[in-house]
Order: structure tokens, then sequence, then C-alpha cells
């Protein structure tokens, strides 16, 4: 849909709204509010990788609960980005064990190649860099996740390479939380 | 080579179905539970065995499941505490996304025993891959008639359901948890009430790690006596460590409590020694939170014996070690390694991951994080060392939860090896990392 000049209201895909649907099953009726944190991964998928006010409201729309009580949470949990990202976010863990296989390194590496700072975008809008702490993957640092999918390993140029290059040849973000983006190699191969 | 409890299929195709997991044996414990046992019997078989939370607590699961309150008429729930965020521990990513119907599996014998109607797996926001794993394979479980209505006939009912965190791992601390299944902020609550009495939506709740839950369907399965005869002491039967950092075969390895630290470390069964034939320096053996200890101190006790892969054997000596076996996040260095550095990362994580709720953690862990980064790059004076020594005891003891104490010990138990590798980058303010820098801890040991 091409955008329209005059800001317009967001509103949830029919698929998202199927899925919060779903969600909402999950909890008592009168505890609806639990949906919250889930919601907010959908609408930040939804709506390029971030979540607005505008988006925000909507959520707490959603849920009949108050804008406030929505901010509070998003502003608390680091996946939600309150900004503009580019069309892929390149989280990188600096926790200890992945600083001990190079994430330094890594990061400095994916500085240089991407044009990109880290908490930044680069010029062309194509990647945010942003520094987590512990992705749970220690084994197969250093790590890198993007959107659902981890990169793990990468402490040699050849596999940033590979890493980018599959980056670059995506049409698009994948779209919605539900999209299958495949297993990282460690599960594949335990 | 030990038994394999949990990861004995784990490289079968095809386990992660319900089909593939059912001809292994999966789901027997359901059968037999809900058909032959009553829920206390159940209980009585997780207490028989011994098994300690593998979260990183340790705590007796069969003693946490009979404080359960149980008043009539009110729901109660099992919460499967999947937010494995501990840097160093990386098990239950590999379990879940491997064997999702083990943890489905264990969640419904629990439940039963619980007399939980609804159960919930909290895991953390970035494993929204694994999510995804587990919920087809609660559709499949579902679909074979193990969850919903009536299982299996028995007159028991449950709904198992999936909810993601989104990053932060304060949401590990159980109270913290709740209140982000609630759809708060994750500020963990003051204790007492303990979740038994007032958890999840202010009921009754018990909330396990995923490795605990997914041991339950064994222990039911082959008796609480028998898993009790795996281990040594009071570690009973087996567990996973995921081992990081500086080594040749970093992995998951499940072993039997009681394995010598040397040989899960130099063994080519585990881990296959030290990477680039370099020699080790030290280790934090139970996740970043545990007290870090030098390559003398965590081969040998203080008496000069082996030291063991239990949770006594890593904890013994008292200030001598004050480590733990924890969650399992066993984090290797080599010679090479910047301890400062190290100390550094980690105080920057615990105060990243503050909530900010108590003062002296809030504040504390900034100073921490503020004081080491100055030593790190040269800025340091001799008086910082005790000031970071000084700031972590104000914390440890002062909050509501046991972030407080995370943040503290490496930092005091790093000053307490390594000192003079402090101090070293005091007067070698331009020098990045010590020279050769080893344990010189006699005085420690006296």
């Amino acid at each position: 849909m091409e955008p329209t000049t005059a800001p317009t209201k967001p509103q949830f895909s029919p698929a998202a709204q199927a899925e919060i649907k779903r969600l909402l099953t999950h909890y008592p009726e009168d505890r609806s509010k639990s949906a919250l944190l889930p919601i907010l991964h959908i609408a930040q998928a939804e709506f390029g990788g971030w979540v607005s006010p505008e988006v925000q409201d909507l959520v707490a729309e959603t849920l009949g609960i108050k804008p406030i009580e929505v901010y509070e949470v998003s502003s608390f949990y680091t996946q939600y980005n309150l900004k503009p990202v580019g069309k892929h976010v390149l989280e990188i863990c600096r926790t200890g064990p992945c600083m001990l296989r190079g994430s330094d390194e890594l990061t400095a590496h994916l500085e240089r190649i991407t044009g990109a700072k880290v908490g930044g975008t680069s010029p062309d809008g194509t990647f945010t860099l942003k520094e987590v702490e512990c992705l749970a993957a220690c084994g197969f640092a250093p790590i890198v996740q993007v959107r659902e999918k981890y990169y793990e390993q990468l402490d040699t140029p050849e596999a940033v390479d590979a890493m980018l290059s599959e980056l670059k040849s995506l049409v698009h973000r994948p779209i919605l939380p539900w999209e299958e983006t495949g297993l990282p190699n460690s599960l594949k191969n335990y | 080579m030990g038994r394999k409890l949990l990861t004995e299929h784990i490289n079968v195709e095809g386990i992660d179905t319900f089909e593939v997991y059912r001809k292994h044996g999966g789901y027997r414990s359901v059968e037999k539970a809900l058909k032959t046992m009553t829920p206390e019997e159940v209980v009585e078989e997780v207490k028989k065995s011994g098994l300690r939370g593998r979260g990183g607590a340790g705590f007796p699961t069969g003693m946490k499941w009979s404080f359960l309150a149980k008043p009539e008429g009110v729901p109660r729930y099992l919460v499967c505490n999947a937010d494995e965020s501990e840097p160093g521990t990386f098990k239950d990513r590999q379990l879940m996304a491997k064997l999702p119907h083990l943890l489905i599996e264990g969640m419904i014998t629990g439940s039963y025993a619980l007399g939980a109607r609804t159960s919930y797996i909290y895991i953390r926001g970035e494993l929204l891959y694994v999510l995804r794993i587990l919920e087809k394979a609660i559709a499949e479980a579902y679909a074979a008639g193990f969850l919903g209505e009536n299982i299996l006939g028995s007159g028991y009912s449950l709904d198992l359901h999936v909810h993601p965190g989104a990053g932060a791992y304060i949401c590990g601390e159980e109270t913290a948890l709740l209140e982000s299944l609630e759809g708060k902020r994750g500020n963990p609550r003051n204790k007492p009430p303990f979740p038994a009495v007032q958890g999840l939506y202010a009921r009754p709740t018990v909330v396990n790690n995923v490795e605990t839950i997914a041991a339950v369907p064994v222990i039911v399965n082959e008796g609480g006596d028998e898993y009790a005869k795996i281990g040594v002491g009071k570690s009973t039967g087996t567990k996973l460590i995921s081992a990081c950092g500086h080594l040749n075969k970093p992995g998951i390895y499940e072993i039997e409590l009681g394995v010598p630290v040397e040989e899960f470390i130099y063994s080519d069964e585990y881990c296959g020694g030290i990477w680039k034939g370099r020699d080790l320096k030290a280790v934090v053996a139970g996740g970043s939170s545990v007290p870090i200890l030098p390559k003398e101190l965590i081969l040998k006790t203080a008496a000069g014996e082996n030291r063991l892969m239990t949770y006594e054997s890593l904890s013994d000596g008292g200030f001598v070690t004050g480590t733990m076996l924890g969650s399992g996040g066993f984090i290797a260095m080599d010679e090479t390694t910047c301890i400062v550095k190290n100390t550094w990362n980690f105080s920057r994580f615990y105060h990243h991951e503050s909530c900010g709720q108590c003062s002296p953690c809030r504040e504390g862990t900034g100073w921490l994080e503020k004081v080491l980064h100055r030593l790190e790059h040269g800025h340091g004076s001799m008086h910082d060392i005790d000031l970071i020594v000084s700031v972590a005891k104000q914390i440890e003891g002062n909050t509501i939860c046991p972030l407080g104490e995370a943040a503290a010990w490496p930092v005091a138990a790093a000053v307490r090896h390594f000192r003079h590798e402090f101090e070293w980058h005091v007067t070698n303010p331009k020098e990045a990392t010590m020279p050769g820098a080893a344990y010189r801890g006699a005085a420690v040991l006296a």
C-alpha cells in the first residue's frame, strides 16, 4: 500500500488481529493485560520495527488499558525500539562470554563495514547496530541476532560477510513474528 | 561415559515431533501419574529424588512443591521459568528447541502434581523461534489428548501456554517474572508473601526452571529412589552444563553430578582443554553471578582434593571459594584474559539489567561499572580498588532480590583472588593486560 500523506491512525492487519485474539484466550478474562508483551512484539513487527507513541496507544486501546501502562512497559524492556530503526537491526551480544571470543572486535568490524555506529543506523537505512546483554548462546560466540534469527560464531570476516549478504538479499524485513526464519546451526547440529 | 537422563534421545531425527518422541518412550510419565498415582504421590517421588532447582539457587524441588498453598476452589499455577539470561548459561535454549515435548511432558506431570489447571512457560523474548517450536509441540500434544479437557480420560484437565518476555535479565527472578507475565515492568516483589502463597494473579504458584521440569518425567518413570542413586551426596541426578569461553569444545554437556572439574575441562569427552594450547587462568563455574575462581582453586579444594562438579564441592570452603554450581554456566578463561576487563564487563551487565527499584542496586551497580571502567582504562587509583570492594559490600544483602548479590559477588571475588592485577592496572595505566597475570593467592588461603 502506498503511504498516505495525511497521518492516519495505525491499525493492525487482519492476521495480527487474529493472532491477538488467539493470545487473549491464554489468560483469564479479567487479566487480559497479561497479553501486553506479546502484543507489543506483534506491533513492533507490523509497524516498521519500532513502537511509536501512536502504535503504543493502539496497543492500549486494544487491551482496554491506559496508554501510560503501555509506555511504562515498552520503556522497561530492551527489545522494544522506541525510535525508528533501519531495515535490519543487528543486535550484537557484548556480554562476558561473547567478549572473551571477540565481540569487541566484531562490533568494530560491523561499524566499519556497515557505516553505522552502535546505537545508530547506516546512512542508507539498511542496518541499525544495537549492543545487547547476553543472547544465551554463549558457547557459539560471538553472536548477532537479527529479528528471530541467530548468527553464531562470527569470529571471521567470511562469517560476517555471509551474514550481511544474506540480509541484503532479503527483499523485505520479515514482517510478522510468526513467520518461520529457521534455526541457528548450533540448534540443528547439537 | 555418564548416564544421559534428559538428552539421551536429543540427536534422534524428528525427536521434536510428538510421533517420534512418543516412539522413544515419551509421555509415559503422564500416563503413569494420571492413571496410577495421586498428585501427592508424584510430589513424594520428586522429594525422594533429591532434585534441586536447576535454575541456579539449587533449592530442593519437592520441598518447594510441598509449600504450595492449596485452598479449595482457588486456581493455582505452575510457571516454567524459561527466561535463561545469565551470561554463560545456554542449556535451556538447547533443551527446549531440541526436546520441546520433554518440557511439555514435565509441565503436564508437574501441573497434575500441583493441581494446576492452567500453566505457563515464560520464555525470554530473544527466543521467539524457540517459542514457535514449543507452540507447535503444544498443539501436537493437544491433538493427541495429552493437553486440554479430561486428559487420557483421567478427569484431569490442563491448558498450557507459552508467554514471551522482551529482553530483561531481571525477569529470571521468579517474582519479577510473575510481574512480567501479568503485563507489567519486571520489578521483583517483596517476599513474603512467597509465590507459593501469592504468585501469579495473587494465586498460589510454583515457578521452576526448564531443566528442573524436564527432570520430572525421568523421576516419575524411574522412581525418586533410583534418581537419587545418581550423583554424590545431596547433589543427585544429572545436570546440564553449558560450557563456554576459551575452551576447545564449548557446548552443552549432561553430566552425572560428581565429575571432577579437571576431567570436565580437559577430557575429550567434555570440553577438550583450553583453546590454542594455552593455560587455564580462571573459571566462573555457575553463571556470571557466581564468584570467579583461579585455576588452582577451581581444580582442587583447599584440602588439596579434586574439586567435583557438585553443589557442595563447588561451594565448600566458605571464603576460600564461595562459588556455586548455580545454573551450570561454566565460563573458562585462558591465561591472556584481563580479569579487570572481565569484571568491568560483568558489572556493566548488572548495571544495565538492574531494574532500578532498590537504591543500593540501582546506584551501586552504576558505581561499580564506572570505577571499574576507570581502572580498566588506566585512570584508576589504589583507593578505587578498596572503593569497589566497599560498594559491593553495601549492595550485598540490601536489595529486594538477589540481583544485588549477583552484581557484588563477581567484583569482590575478582579483587580477592586477583588484586595484584587491579594494582598492576593502576601502576601501568597504558597497558591493557598484565602479562602472564596468573593467580598469586597463597595469602587468601591462609
